[in-house]
């Protein structure tokens, strides 16, 4: 295993395990941005997506629905750090996959 | 900063560490150091060690190269803070301003080699698409990349499509030029751990 993978493996293992204020259900699925609910759908889309176009409004709603900042700022992390572990894995995928066919 | 907490909820080392900063530098400190201070077991520590390691850690990419790809990067993300902040330290890592201030105009003309330019093209189309397929990498392959440089500029997109989505989502503000100057010469000398 390179060094990256370790280290990405041991930051994912990190804000999808215990002892964190959001639950494990809503991290995980902000990771994955599937099966939220509510105003999270919209922030966690918008982080994954295009997270320049996050507003203050995203972020009250979140707030608004009972979420505290601690346990926001743990699923804007979780949504960030999903998408870029994913375009990761595809990048990585392509990578084998051009060597195959070379 | 969209989330009080990241600006002023930090325990105590952390408020101890940003006073020697800002008696150091002379600067505010930047949202970027307040965000990776703030509980650095959930997300900081972690984080910086993968960061380090991609933008540090051994690889056929220079220093200067790996940064004006998070540069690079950001730009396509949009990412104020993070344009400012690593085209500053590619400036300086390469000690040459208009190698990156070309690049970032327009990366067909830029004056840097082939395997850097399909690398960037690379990481632009996954930063924009969110997805390369192998004819995308196999044009990096083709301009003279190696699998192992391909490997390692991932690395950086891994890192800033991180980093770019949490400066936009909390909204990082943009100082001035003096601050950059001030953490590209940190970052230069210290790297990121």
């Amino acid at each position: 295993m390179s060094d990256i993978t370790r280290t990405r493996e041991a930051l994912v293992a990190r804000i999808l395990g215990n002892d964190a204020r959001a639950s494990r259900q809503q991290r995980n699925a902000a990771f994955d941005n599937a099966g939220l609910e509510g105003p999270l759908v919209t922030l966690v889309d918008k982080v994954v997506r295009r997270a320049n176009t996050v507003t203050d409004q995203d972020v009250s709603a979140a707030r608004a629905a009972g979420l505290s900042e601690d346990q926001i700022f743990e699923v804007v992390v979780c949504a960030a750090v999903g998408e870029a572990v994913r375009q990761h894995e595809r990048a990585l995928a392509a990578l084998d996959a051009a060597e195959r066919k070379a | 900063m969209r989330l009080a907490i990241l600006d002023k909820g930090h325990g105590i080392g952390a408020k101890v560490l940003f006073a020697a900063i800002r008696l150091f530098s002379g600067q505010r400190v930047v949202d970027a150091v307040k965000l990776v201070a703030y509980r650095p077991e959930f997300y900081g520590n972690p984080m910086k060690r993968l960061t380090h390691e991609a933008m540090r850690g051994p690889s056929d990419w220079s220093v200067g190269d790996r940064e004006l790809m998070a540069a690079y990067i950001s730009k396509v993300n949009g990412t104020e803070f993070c344009i400012r902040a690593h085209s500053a330290v590619a400036r300086k890592a390469y000690q040459d301003d208009e190698r990156v201030s070309a690049t970032l105009a327009d990366l067909d003309t830029a004056p840097i080699g082939e395997p850097l330019r399909a690398t960037l093209r690379m990481l632009g189309k996954l930063a924009r698409d969110r997805v390369v397929d192998a004819d995308d990498v196999r044009g990096v392959l083709a301009a003279g990349a190696s699998r192992r440089q391909i490997e390692d500029a991932l690395a950086v997109s891994l890192a800033f499509n991180v980093t770019d989505r949490l400066a936009d989502a909390f909204q990082f503000a943009v100082p001035g030029p003096k601050a950059f100057e001030s953490g590209a010469k940190f970052l230069l000398a210290r790297g990121y751990r």
